[in-house]
């Protein structure tokens, strides 16, 4: 974790950064300058500052006191066993939780600066920035152009065709779909599917890319593909990546944050809780705690 | 395993029997008597089907015999049971739509908008509330909502648009009103259930672009579940079309060949009603008109029965 130091210096990077990042959040803005937070961030420059994070649903408390720094154009990795809340931690980056009517955040999430769950944020501008892939891939039942068109058209972005393209080749798709973009999404292959996902995701412009153990449901071609990829793309965005493969982790990721689920005295409360965040090399040859070490080397989950 | 003993093994095959029979404990009556039901019930609806086209077109033809089609399907005036007669077929054509178009102007904005509120929108506890009291609504016979258009709907509305309703208080609008009423549920429920059938996974994908809720739905959910939603509307324009009571009672039964909603007209669901009712002997001509009017609303159900059929084919999007 973090040094006390450290955390200062984060703090003052992120107060500067605060004022466009507002701008952004509270309204619609162009393409270009929305692009402009990213696009002059340096590597492991702090896009997330969490501070004492925790989840809830329906008062069950699913992950309890993260507090840790996300850096811009790198890749994070969190792990841990299933049910540590990953997931529900992940969904706090972009809001996806407040599509769920029971869950509730507290402490403080902030995105360059801002405050995600400020009062005067909105959940949707949000996600323009913060955008997401999902476990099992979830194209529109629609044509593979008008998936990544969607994006694009409903948040009134110019040049949509052109995006269209730029975002199939980001994926690595346009190659293999480029003679068949009226074709229906769902004639793909997972792997394809996902890849599609990606490049709907990334035809909005976003900052961050938030993927949920994304190659889960994938055979290993298709998800050494996608970790090619992710190598790629951090070049651009920020990405956050869930995954309960540890080879994946050890291999994409510059970032690793270990989760556990935690049991109370009675045994009947859970919850998950951060145990040790650091570089991944050092999370995977050198961890400060002895549960990250077990887990990592496969001596428990 | 040693090779020996694999061999010595593969030898055993066939000389060995199995650990227990492979026949047949018992002969499964129970199975076949099931079959015959399940076929003699497909069998049953086939045959009823059949049985009513043909004693449909049987007086059909009789009335062909004696009435040309040009006679038939035109603008003249419809009075049938007049001396000399006229079956200007129109008027009643148009009728029919007249209250069906008002009913379905009622009934699918608010039965479409009301199944993206209860799906999309509306938290559990209230579409728990809210969804039965709307398929209540469908249970409700049609004679409570004729009398309820004609004593209710026809002095209200008279009263709100004077000199809209030409003879009150019977008029075309007030009868597809209260159709429009009447079929709202089945649109409301049916698309509902449509909508709610779309993966969660296609709902978040789009949120997480930075989709608002109302794009979600229209864009994601709606596209997504409209097969459902274009069944609902068709089986709603059947019961439309088809819906005798309340255009009995509150239509009037002027054959007025016009869409003027304050007019009244008679459709053909209500001239078969009325004729039928009344006094008359087999093998007359008002008889058989009956049954050439019946041909032709089983037609026009039939026709837009298959035009929607294709739509759906066309724009349906189906999700795995
Ligand atoms: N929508 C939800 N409603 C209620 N509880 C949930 C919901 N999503 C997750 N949880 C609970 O939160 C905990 C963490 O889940 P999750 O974040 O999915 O873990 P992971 O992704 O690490 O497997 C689990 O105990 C799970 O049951
Ligand atoms: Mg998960």
């Amino acid at each position: 974790m973090n040094s006390n130091g450290e955390e200062g210096k984060v703090e003052s990077q992120m107060t500067a950064k605060k004022k466009s990042t507002e701008k952004a959040l509270s309204r619609k803005i162009e393409v270009a300058e929305r692009r402009l937070p990213s696009a002059s961030e340096a590597v492991g420059e702090p896009v997330f500052g969490l501070e004492g994070v925790g989840v809830s649903y329906g008062g069950k408390v699913a992950v309890r006191d993260v507090s840790m720094t996300i850096g811009a154009k790198e890749i994070t990795a969190l792990i841990g066993p299933s049910g540590c809340g990953k997931s529900t931690l992940l969904r706090c980056l972009n809001r996806m939780n407040d599509l769920v009517p029971s869950a509730e955040v507290f402490g403080k999430c902030l995105y360059h600066g801002t405050d995600l769950y400020g009062p005067e944020v909105d959940p949707v501008e949000v996600r323009k920035l913060i955008g997401m892939v999902f476990q099992k891939p979830n194209p529109f039942p629609k044509s593979i152009y008008d998936n990544i068109a969607f994006g694009p058209k409903v948040l009134g972005l110019p040049d949509v065709e052109e995006r269209v393209e730029r975002a199939l080749r980001s994926a690595a798709l346009w190659d293999e779909v480029k003679d068949r973009l009226d074709d229906n999404a769902y004639g793909m292959s997972g792997g394809q599917q996902q890849r599609l996902c990606i490049a709907r995701c990334i035809a909005v412009d976003p900052d961050v890319i938030l993927m949920d153990e994304p190659c889960s449901a994938l055979d290993p071609i298709s998800s050494g593909k996608i970790e090619d990829l992710m190598l790629e793309l951090k070049e651009d965005f920020s990405i956050v990546i869930v995954t309960h493969n540890m080879q994946q982790a050890a291999r994409v990721s510059d970032k690793t944050a270990f989760l556990i689920v935690e049991l109370d005295s009675t045994e009947e409360n859970r919850w998950g809780q951060l145990v040790e965040y650091d570089e991944t090399e050092k999370i995977f040859t050198n961890p400060a705690d002895s549960r990250t070490e077990d887990y990592v080397t496969g001596k428990v989950g | 395993m040693e090779a020996r003993d694999a061999l010595e093994m593969a030898r055993g095959i066939g000389a060995d029997k199995p650990p227990r029979s492979l026949r047949s404990s018992s002969p499964r009556y129970g199975e076949k008597v099931i079959k015959y039901v399940l076929v003699a019930c497909a069998v049953l609806s086939v045959l009823t089907t059949t049985a009513i086209v043909v004693s449909l077109l049987v007086p059909t033809i009789g009335f062909f015999e004696q009435v040309s089609f040009g006679d038939f399907f035109s603008t003249e005036s419809w009075a049938p049971n007049l001396e000399p007669p006229s079956f200007g077929v129109f008027n009643i054509i148009v009728g029919t739509l007249s209250t069906t178009l008002w009913g379905l102007l009622v009934a699918i904005p608010v039965g479409f908008l009301s199944a993206i509120y209860l799906s999309e929108y509306a938290s559990k506890r209230v579409r728990k509330v809210v969804k039965p009291i709307l398929e209540v609504l469908a249970g409700i016979p049609t004679v409570a909502f004729g009398v309820f258009a004609v004593t209710f709907l026809s002095p209200l509305v008279g009263d709100a648009v004077p000199g809209f309703i030409k003879t009150p208080p019977f008029a075309a609008g007030i009868a597809g009103l209260a159709i429009g009423l009447m079929i709202v549920p089945i649109i409301s429920s049916i698309s509902d259930d449509a909508m709610r059938a779309v993966p969660g996974g296609l709902r978040e994908g789009a949120y997480a672009l930075g989709a608002g809720k109302f794009t979600v739905s229209t864009r994601v959910v709606v596209p997504a579940a409209i097969s459902g939603i274009v069944a609902s509307i068709v089986l709603a324009t059947s019961r439309a079309l088809g819906e005798t009571m309340i255009v009995l009672l509150a239509a009037g039964k002027s054959p007025n060949l016009t869409l003027d909603p304050g007019a009244s007209v008679q459709t053909m669901t209500a001239f078969i009603g009325t004729t039928a009712t009344g006094d008359i002997a087999t093998g007359t001509i008002s008889y058989d008109t009956i049954f050439a009017v019946g041909v032709v609303l089983f037609v026009m159900t039939l026709v837009m029965n298959m035009i929607s059929i294709r739509l759906v084919r066309k724009f349906r999007e189906v999700y795995e």
